[in-house]
């Protein structure tokens, strides 16, 4: 029964073991290495596919309607349908467009959301390379992201996706420093930045601990993965489809893939520093990993049911005027607090009790910076 | 030939290559997506030097920022977005700069080959990021204050530039 | 230690080899018919007018600015808060001095309307 809990490294250790008969040290690292990224990869696409399958399920249920349900038992099998269709249609190139760039982009666009998963810890011994900058390196792989949407909308010579990268990308940009911002309250209390240690030192997942960091966070993550309400650059009733106007067939498909891996790679993040990873009671390691990614995701996919887009000089002026400051304070405050309460040496609920205070003053400090732009806002919507 | 000294070659390549086809590119556009690459190549040869910190950094901040920064700024005006056609690529005076780099090339290898570099092989014990850390509060205070407000001035700069 | 980066390469070449693979199916098993109208520039249905290229809107070029000047002040941060648990309060007061010259920046751009979309 024990095997089940920690099935990677028993797998790992077990393959090692019987390469090590038959072939050197450094060919068995290696046909290791490629298994497990083989397996990650692999876990990443099923995912995808479940994913577009389950968003669309989420969100027709919320519109009071079914879904998919024709293909397969529960229209469980609309993602293969999905991937034919792709593969199948037509690659309707532009002649203006500049052949390289235009090529190159999908696949620009799709590696670094793949590359994050290398430090991913999908469960207790399960992550493929523990790095000592861990989410330094998660965050970095993830901000390369938007070079691949600038070559898709310029290689296009089409103003519409032109428009749409830029955007797209100004947008990705202004809510990248409220989301690094956010995680320098977990790293203080953690001190290191290796996803392992993150997990080990979550005793009290630090959603408890830093809640206003975990908000904006889970704000700036939405606006960096495009997705409503933050979805001005694909919006098509705004600008057409955005920096993928002219791409079709598979090239389109690889855009949607870059979208969906974003999300599973926001959500692991947002589980491993924020949820407490794979920590849990009963079930195994894994599981409990699962489960969280996917609340995380169905928060996702409701938020994109239910809320309306914001204006793009809205979402600006909120990234840079609110989140940005605010992520600056909750700093500060956990500054002080880790100085008063140190978070090796005191029992865990002390430092529960001294968070809460410090988040209640900062929650207290946040509303009276901000009361009258505020106030001005709730009288323009009651008034106007 | 260790594997070390093998992928420093391969990365060593592509990055050089990367800056060559950068110098030497019609496209503007095209010319500063060879540099992101090129920055790349760095960020891989920081990893090669055990600088971790410092490639994910590179690659945040160079790679993500600086190379959005450049694209940006070459999209926003009209005329370089086309590639240049019937510009030559070799200048009237090719013959002459070519013999000042090979000069240049062959004293500098000179040098190289005969000096003495001093090579530390002590290895930097501990968790080099806290180590980073306490030397930006405590031995670097001063150069860390003063980089912000370099910062500051950049920012203000830029932004009276911008408005008007 | 430079062990853990290898499976970085193993990582890059697979994230690159699931696009190629995937993109190289397709064009194996896709019609290829072209058309010159077909391969014309998507303008609403009409006929494309000037060049592309957008309007000069230095909005976008700010908010990139403003972006590296507050990711250089994260690198910064970064080594601060792994170091902080070890530090002690003069650490807070220190990096307060920097963040607040960074936030009176910020300030100021705010009140020069450098952060309006206009």
């Amino acid at each position: 029964m024990q095997f089940i809990y920690d099935i990677g490294p028993r797998i790992v250790a077990i393959t090692a073991q019987f390469l090590g008969q038959h072939f050197p040290a450094w060919a068995v690292q290696l046909i290791l290495m490629i298994v497990s990224v083989a397996t990650i990869a692999v876990f990443v696409l099923i995912t995808f596919m479940f994913l577009t399958y389950l968003e669309r399920k989420i969100i027709a249920r919320m519109q009071d309607r079914i879904g998919p349900n024709r293909v397969g038992p529960l229209g469980l099998l609309q993602p293969v349908a999905d991937a034919i269709k792709m593969m199948t249609k037509e690659d309707i190139t532009p002649t203006v467009a500049h052949r390289a760039a235009y090529n190159i982009a999908p696949v620009l666009v799709v590696a670094p959301p793949l590359m994050a998963f290398a430090v991913i810890p999908f469960g207790k011994g399960m992550i493929a390379a523990d790095l000592n900058i861990g989410i330094l390196y998660a965050v970095a792989i993830s901000s390369l992201g938007t070079l691949g949407l600038l070559m898709a909308g310029w290689s296009s010579r089409n103003k519409f996706s032109l428009i749409g990268a830029m955007r797209a990308v100004a947008q990705m940009v202004s809510y990248e420093v409220p989301m690094i911002l956010s995680l320098m309250g977990v790293l203080m209390i953690t001190g290191s930045l290796a996803m392992g240690q993150i997990v080990s030192k979550q005793a009290v997942p630090f959603i408890i601990l830093q809640p206003v960091a975990f908000i904006i966070y889970f704000i700036s993550s939405i606006a960096e993965l495009n997705r409503t309400p933050f979805d001005i650059p694909e919006a098509e009733s705004e600008i057409v489809a955005g920096y993928h106007t002219e791409y079709s067939g598979m090239k389109f498909a690889m855009f949607m893939m870059s979208e969906y891996v974003s999300v599973i790679v926001m959500a692991a993040v947002g589980t491993t520093v924020f949820l407490g990873g794979w920590r849990g009671p009963v079930l195994p390691s894994y599981i409990w990993f699962l489960l969280k990614i996917y609340v995380i995701i169905f928060v996702l996919m409701w938020f994109r049911g239910t809320l309306p887009r914001l204006r793009v000089d809205q979402l600006q002026g909120f990234a840079w005027k609110f989140c940005v400051p605010v992520a600056l304070l909750n700093i500060f405050m956990s500054g002080i607090v880790i100085f008063l309460v140190p978070p090796n040496t005191t029992h865990p609920l002390v430092q529960v009790a001294a968070y809460a205070v410090g988040n209640i003053i900062l929650a207290i400090v946040v509303l009276l910076l901000y009361r009258r732009p505020t106030a001005r806002a709730a009288a323009a919507v009651s008034g106007a | 030939m260790s594997i070390t000294q093998v992928a420093f070659i391969l990365i060593s390549a592509i990055t050089l290559g990367s800056a060559l086809a950068m110098v030497t590119s019609r496209t503007v556009f095209v010319a500063a997506l060879w540099m992101v690459a090129a920055f790349v190549g760095v960020a891989a040869l920081y990893i090669l030097l055990e600088a971790g910190f410092l490639a994910a950094i590179q690659l945040l901040i160079y790679a993500g920022g600086i190379a959005v920064l450049i694209l940006f700024a070459i999209m926003l005006t009209p005329r370089v977005m086309q590639p240049m056609e019937g510009l030559s690529r070799f200048n009237d005076q090719w013959m002459f700069v070519a013999a000042v780099s090979a000069f240049l090339f062959a004293g500098l290898w000179a040098l190289a080959i005969r000096t003495d570099w001093p090579v530390n092989l002590q290895r930097v014990t501990g968790d080099n990021i806290f180590l980073l850390g306490r030397g930006f509060m405590t031995q670097y205070l001063l150069p860390f204050e003063v980089t912000s407000i370099l910062l500051l001035v950049a920012l203000v700069g830029a932004i009276v530039i911008a408005r008007d | 230690m430079l062990a853990n980066y290898a499976i970085l390469a193993v990582f890059m070449v697979v994230a690159g080899l699931v696009p190629i693979g995937a993109l190289a199916t397709a064009w194996v098993i896709r019609p290829h018919k072209p058309n010159p109208v077909k391969s014309e520039i998507y303008e609403c249905g009409i006929e494309t007018v000037g060049e592309a290229w957008v309007q000069f809107k230095v909005q976008y070029y700010i908010y990139a600015l403003v972006f590296v000047i507050f990711d250089v002040e994260t690198a910064f941060l970064y080594p601060w808060a792994v170091a902080y648990n070890r530090l002690g309060v003069f650490a807070l007061f220190e990096m307060s001095i920097f963040v607040a010259i960074l936030l009176a920046g910020l300030l100021y751009a705010w009140r020069k309307g450098a952060l309006e979309w206009v």
